[in-house]
């Protein structure tokens, strides 16, 4: 590169990289960190408990569901998008492959690949409706999340359905080493999801769309096709999140999940992801779906009544929105 | 009974109005003319209040006043009808008239009828009859309009502003708006209308004020000028450009696009077209005259009537810009900020956001080193000035956004580039290098559409030039006839004749 050249781009300032704090205060992962060190440690004084290994492995187990349910909703809001059906998608996908495999006698792996392909089909409809039926996601996916509850309580009659083969309950309950099963299927999960949204075309798409859709059409992105396979990603986490629920719990249960869309939105808004799409990391939800459960943990370890429990996470989420607003 | 004098206006460094007089008295209709981007919205902007000036004043009935917003201009008398309506769609006419200055009795309710009797009063005063009980947006636009110069009048304005407002209605329309103006005149309201249509100006107008890149040129009589001292007046002797000189291109030189018919919208005109490979074919024409919806019709941005193209000679249709960019026809849009970038995004990923197709490793993971080292020789190649490609492009000045924008289009192997505007809102010394660089293009093979609304950078640039108006090309000028004169007389004169 010539000297001239150099001057053109900035040369010396380009290469050398910012000190490692300094970005980090920079990135929008800041404020998410600030707010999990500040609610770890309020909670370790409260509880003595609250550091042990046992406990902190345990919370992450809690948390893995909705921490998986928010990764498919990142790449949603990234597009500006919201998706209020994961919740019902994963009560009906645990639904049918628990009874895939006891009405209908198909092998575990068979039932469990059922339940996923029908949220990731139901996801395929609210992208096809949202990208090419000119809906509003936030309509699309309501009407979504009605149907699919009804269609799995109907399929069940309303009740569980039990008698899985024993080995299901390794989603839910098995550990390898001491690590539970859940725990590693949430990091792989997120890693799978950073590396596409980081590393891929498709995820630079994902995030100009949510930035700014016309001028990415206008420049040959194509945007349809993008926002219908954010809604099958979306599908694919809640069937991803039913199987562990499935294991968990060795039943189909049709009335899981109720109200686990709004954790997951709540975890995605914590992690600093802007709601109207364009600004967001990955990591970033994982941190917010990590403190929500923390806050939970907490607040059961100092034995607050659960329905204070509601309302003081409804305070701390609207406080840390608050804060975010006045960073930026 | 409304003076301006000497209304400067600076926005940051940049004068845009350099002393600007108005005079109007009242039963007259004033011809406000100028050039897109000649001040004309600004100064209006100023009377009503929306901004103030730097320097000058403004004298109602020969006081001085200064409005901070737009109320106190409206009580003093002032109505503006601005070309975007400011109705809200789903209120009627008598709710509009009357929006937040509602008629109320002392409990706070409205007095409907005494709103509907006031609003009835004033449709009679106009002579015209428009459906109060009906939402807005089921009104014709021209009814709309009406609705909107009976809201002034309903606020009591006798110092009314109609910008452009014949740019979107049919002629039969513009006659009863025209009698609607005659009629306000005999009672009395100064009258001050914008309007590109030069036929119009001698219809309906009294006397003209001509503004020119915001200095004041003249006012005058309309009896005592013609149509061609007018385009005269508004097109001036300018400062010549820096333009590169332009190559000859050979009269068999082939066709790259030729667009055999497009028509915008049912009824209007259907145009056609062709680009010449290595030449720049500039589409002039007021705002509003279809250019931008031309290209994008082409692109498959926009749902035309009809469009049929072919690309070296063979038919071709895009279902959108994705299949374009395939087929190397690229877009750098008019607005960019809202069409053109991605805000949120630095430098590099604004610059690879259509490319990654280039640098995949094994067909999914982008190869970042790659994308980094074109990222710069695309940057160094379009000369962007910038700390580095990780900047965000909302810290660049505009010549470097657009060159930003540019270098999207060269990092691809494409063969026709569109600019929109491509030189709004940017300083001159940036404006010399953007040329510079479309004609670097040509010669490379490029071929480009150019639309712009400055004459003089049409003139310095197009080998050949189509001239828009109505949503139709009117004529399509080259060589020495590319003159300012020509231009503006095929863009404002002369009604289009429609083809079914």
């Amino acid at each position: 590169m010539s000297h001239d050249a150099n001057a053109i781009t900035g040369g010396a300032a380009e290469t050398a990289d910012p000190p490692f704090w300094k970005s980090l205060i920079h990135s929008p992962l800041a404020l998410p960190l600030a707010g999990l060190i500040v609610v770890s440690v309020l909670m370790g004084f409260a509880s003595d408990n609250f550091f042990s290994v046992s406990n902190l492995l345990n919370v992450l187990r809690q948390v893995s569901i909705v921490a998986i349910l928010a990764v498919g909703m990142t790449f949603v809001i990234l597009t500006g998008g919201i998706d209020l059906s994961v919740g019902a998608l994963m009560a009906l996908a645990g639904t049918m492959a628990a009874g895939l495999m006891v009405h209908f006698g198909l092998p575990g792996w068979a039932g469990l690949m059922g339940g996923i392909g029908i949220a990731v089909g139901l996801g395929l409809f609210n992208g096809l409706l949202v990208a090419y039926g000119r809906m509003p996601a936030i309509i699309v996916t309501l009407a979504t999340m009605g149907i699919a509850r009804g269609a799995g309580l109907i399929y069940s009659g309303g009740y569980p359905i039990s008698g899985l083969p024993s080995w299901i309950s390794w989603f839910g309950v098995g550990r390898i080493g001491i690590i539970p099963v859940p725990v590693i299927a949430m990091v792989i999960v997120y890693a799978l999801a950073w590396v596409l949204l980081e590393r891929t075309a498709f995820g630079r798409h994902v995030y100009a769309i949510g930035g700014n859709e016309t001028a990415a059409k206008l420049s040959g992105v194509k945007t349809g096709r993008i926002k219908i396979a954010v809604y099958v990603i979306s599908g694919l986490t809640a069937g991803l999140a039913a199987i562990i629920l499935t294991g968990r719990l060795m039943s189909g249960q049709p009335n899981a999940g109720v109200g686990f869309e709004l954790d997951a939105i709540a975890a995605v808004v914590l992690g600093g992801t802007a709601i109207a799409g364009g600004r967001g990391l990955i990591l970033g939800t994982l941190i917010g779906a990590v403190l929500l459960g923390i806050l939970n943990n907490g607040l059961n370890l100092m034995g607050i009544n659960p329905y204070l429990q509601d309302i003081i996470r409804g305070f701390i989420i609207l406080l840390a929105i608050y804060i975010a607003r006045e960073w930026r | 009974m409304l003076e301006l004098r000497a209304i400067k206006k600076s926005f940051g460094r940049i004068e845009v109005l350099h002393g600007v007089d108005l005079t109007v008295q009242p039963g007259e209709v004033h011809a406000l003319l100028g050039e897109n981007g000649a001040g004309k919205s600004t100064l209006m902007k100023i009377l009503c209040g929306l901004i103030k000036p730097s320097e000058g004043e403004v004298l109602i009935d020969g006081e001085i006043r200064h409005f901070s917003d737009y109320n106190e201009a409206i009580d003093a008398g002032v109505g503006v009808v601005f070309q975007e309506f400011s109705l809200v769609p789903y209120l009627n006419a008598v709710e509009n008239m009357f929006l937040a200055r509602e008629l109320n009795n002392g409990l706070g309710f409205m007095k409907r009828s005494a709103m509907r009797k006031r609003a009835t009063e004033i449709m009679k005063q106009l002579g015209i009859s428009i459906p109060l009980n009906v939402p807005i947006r089921n009104l014709s636009v021209a009814e709309q309009q009406f609705v909107e110069i009976a809201k002034a009048l309903a606020l009591e304005a006798r110092i009314l502003v109609l910008d452009e407002p014949t740019a979107t209605l049919t002629p039969a329309e513009v006659e009863h708006l025209f009698h609607v103006m005659r009629s306000l005149r005999s009672q009395g309201v100064a009258i001050i209308f914008i309007s590109h249509h030069l036929e119009e100006i001698f219809e309906i107008c009294d006397r003209i004020t001509i503004l020119r890149d915001g200095e004041y040129v003249a006012s005058c009589a309309v009896s005592d000028v013609d149509q061609a001292k007018l385009v005269e007046m508004m097109v001036g002797r300018r400062i010549e450009n820096s333009f590169p000189p332009k190559p000859v291109i050979a009269a068999d030189a082939s066709k790259v696009i030729e667009v055999e018919e497009v028509q915008l919208a049912k009824g209007g005109p259907v145009s056609s077209f062709a680009l010449r490979e290595g030449e720049i074919l500039g589409f002039a024409g007021l705002v509003g005259s279809g250019r931008t919806e031309t290209v994008l019709a082409m692109l498959g941005a926009y749902s035309a009537v009809r469009c049929k193209l072919r690309m070296n000679g063979v038919e071709i249709r895009f279902a959108d810009p994705s299949e374009a960019l395939q087929a190397g026809i690229g877009l750098l849009p008019e607005s960019r900020k809202e069409q053109g970038l991605i805000t949120s995004f630095p430098i590099l990923q604004n610059i690879s956001l259509n490319n990654y197709g280039k640098y995949l490793l094994g067909h999914f993971f982008i190869n970042r080193a790659r994308e980094l080292d074109d990222t710069r020789k695309a940057m160094q190649q379009v000369r962007v000035k910038a700390p580095s490609p990780h900047a965000r492009v909302d810290t660049l000045s505009g010549g470097n956004q657009q060159k930003v924008v540019i270098a999207r289009w060269i990092n691809h192997s494409m063969k026709v580039l569109i600019f929109d505007e491509p030189t709004r809102g940017i300083d001159v010394g940036a404006k010399a290098e953007i040329y510079q660089l479309m004609r670097d293009f040509t010669t490379k093979g490029y071929s480009i559409i150019m639309i712009s609304s400055e004459l003089p950078e049409v003139i310095g640039m197009s080998d050949r030039v189509c001239v828009f108006r109505s949503g139709g090309i009117v004529a399509t000028v080259e060589g020495d006839a590319i003159t300012s004169e020509q231009i503006m007389t095929h863009a404002t004169t002369g009604r289009t004749h429609h083809v079914a």
